[in-house]
């Protein structure tokens, strides 16, 4: 039996801890992935989602909890470190690649995440390139013609897909994905959607995705969590997740609504009664 | 014409001034103000070698390795004690100042009669019985003139080509992803802060050899001539870019070159149509501050009057 992909247990942060505008984003997170799965996090803005990807990720590191890596235990590892293990896509087309070098130079970058980068070695030779544009036909987006381009040259999704390549490129233990369609329009949103879940279903990636959307949380992957206020609220996998409809999520989101209205007043009535 | 010539001398050799200045501002995204003082202390470095008599091609590596450890520290500093490389550079530009005097010995040290590489070229020059002078148009060039263009030429040619081809190979790949975007090259697995530390590394590196080539240029190492070389430099690249653009980095490491000889050249023709020396860093901030501004406020302008404003 081998180790889970991702373990990250009793992950807590607070921002700004001590101030007045301290917000406990993370509250106690357990968070285990079997490989080859395909967790989605779905939750409001400030539920903490994209600070649970950033604390597995090594961008945040959190006040407590640990994060394992494929039985690793990168809690202490920096980011660029971690990177050898995850690949990343950002919710911003602009945050993942690197604008003013070219399509292939951005691919040749990414071929060596994790691995000894040589100081004398031209990766860019004509055999280089040749198997750059073979990886990068693959997308279907004529890259292939495009490989002189500067990435920054490269509309929204056609940015996120070669992101997504290059994420890819060298096989990642974990595939996190930022809300990487929030930034496009709803064509794009669709081409990369159908890409991602192309890519990931072929190769078998193990995958924790943040997204808003209800839609995707419903046709994608096989688990999905639900956090709210720093906590996973509710799991759905299985036969469950299968047959999981968008009006089912927003009854979940309503109750939650109605339990902070339920909150509020209540601390409103102690107020009155004690002040 | 011994004018001109001297101009293009120092210009070629200055380039490795700009190209330092380039890799800094333009491939790492951050103004080094080591610049400054490895400047000086690659002239100091190489002339008091040059005064214990040791070999001029080894004096001017030395200079260079000396500006490799000043841009390292800067690097170090930033990545270990997580200050700026602003306030870095100052700071290792600031020390420098002390620890040339003391590779100097004081504040002037002249190479007068010292073995130098325009003197080694010269006499090389001599050995394979070239003329003495070379006539141009009406006037006629020392011979000198010439072998130590020569001299320059080879270095600061061979110097671009090893960088060019450093920038296309992995870690030079790596090294401007990190310049260009932190965080993509953080994901991308790689060591950003350890680029940065390489970048400044590489950049006074050069910027050393090109204060080290000075100074045996003009046959003097003095304390205070790094001063104000960040700006000189930033002026060639500059102008560089607005000769040859920086569509690629072909076109941005030429423009290094064409920028500087471009810069000395009217720096010349500035000093022979009556500018004072004195007036010569004034104007080069001015020029500096005027080629960043005036493209932005022209574009601004065209905003304003419309998108019709602009086209012919």
């Amino acid at each position: 039996m081998s180790a889970p992909t991702l373990e990250a247990l009793g992950l807590t942060h607070t921002f700004a801890a001590g101030t007045p505008s301290e917000q406990l984003a993370l509250q106690d997170v357990d968070l285990i992935m079997e490989p080859r799965s395909w967790v989605v996090v779905l939750g409001a803005n400030g539920s903490g989602k994209s600070t649970l990807l950033n604390a597995i990720a090594g961008s945040l590191i959190p006040d407590r909890g640990t994060v394992r890596v494929s039985g690793r235990d990168v809690t202490h590892w920096h980011e660029w470190r971690r990177s050898a293990l995850i690949g990343r896509v950002f919710q911003s087309p602009a945050t993942g690649s690197i604008g003013h070098l070219t399509v292939a130079e951005n691919l040749a970058v990414a071929a060596k995440r994790g691995r000894h980068r040589a100081v004398l070695r031209n990766p860019l030779s004509r055999a280089g390139r040749r198997e750059l544009a073979d990886r990068v036909r693959e997308l279907g987006l004529g890259l292939e013609d495009r490989l002189d381009t500067p990435v920054g040259a490269l509309s929204g999704g056609q940015r996120q897909a070669l992101t997504l390549l290059m994420a890819t490129l060298v096989r990642p233990e974990l595939l996190l994905l930022d809300e990487h369609t929030a930034a496009l329009d709803p064509r794009s949103t669709e081409q990369v959607v159908q890409l991602t879940e192309q890519i990931i279903r072929k190769e078998g990636f193990t995958t924790l995705m943040v997204t808003h959307s209800m839609h995707q949380a419903v046709t994608l992957g096989d688990r999905v969590i639900l956090m709210h206020r720093g906590r996973i609220v509710e799991s759905i996998s299985g036969a469950r997740k299968r047959q999981l409809r968008v009006e089912e999520l927003l009854a979940s989101f309503d109750r939650l609504r109605n339990a902070d209205l339920v909150d509020e007043s209540a601390a409103e009535m102690l107020r009155r009664l004690y002040i | 014409m011994n004018l001109l010539v001297g101009a293009l001398s120092i210009g070629f050799l200055l380039s490795l001034l700009t190209l330092g200045v380039f890799i800094t501002y333009r491939v790492m995204g951050r103004l080094d103000l080591t610049t400054d003082g490895s400047f000086g202390l690659g002239a100091a470095v190489a002339a008091a070698l040059l005064a214990h008599g040791v070999n001029p091609i080894l004096a001017t590596v030395a200079a260079a390795a000396a500006g490799w450890l000043a841009g390292a520290t800067t690097g170090l500093i930033y990545v270990l004690l997580g200050v700026d490389t602003l306030l870095a550079g100052i700071l290792v530009t600031t020390a420098l100042y002390t620890i040339q005097l003391y590779i100097m010995g004081g504040g002037n040290l002249s190479l007068g009669a010292l073995q130098t590489l325009p003197g080694a070229a010269e006499r090389l020059w001599f050995a394979l019985h070239l003329p003495e002078s070379i006539t141009l148009g009406d006037t006629s060039v020392r011979a000198g003139l010439f072998s130590s263009l020569l001299v320059f030429v080879a270095w600061v040619l061979f110097s671009i080509w090893v960088l060019a081809r450093f920038l296309r190979t992995e870690l030079g790949l790596a090294l401007r992803a990190a310049g260009g975007n932190a965080q993509a090259s953080r994901a991308l697995a790689i060591d950003t802060g350890l680029m940065v530390t390489l970048g400044l590394l590489l950049a006074n590196g050069l910027v050393a050899l090109a204060g080290a080539l000075f100074a045996q240029y003009q046959g003097f190492a003095n304390v205070s001539m790094g001063i104000g070389q960040i700006v000189s430099g930033l002026a060639c690249l500059v102008l560089g870019e607005g000769l040859l653009g920086r569509a690629t980095l072909r076109r941005q490491i030429l423009g290094t070159l064409f920028g500087t000889i471009t810069f000395r050249l009217l720096v010349a023709l500035a000093l022979v149509a009556g500018l004072p020396a004195d007036a010569l860093k004034l104007s080069t901030a001015v020029f500096v501050l005027a080629a960043l501004v005036i493209p932005g406020v022209i574009a601004r302008g065209r905003r304003r009057l419309g998108p019709a404003a602009g086209r012919p």
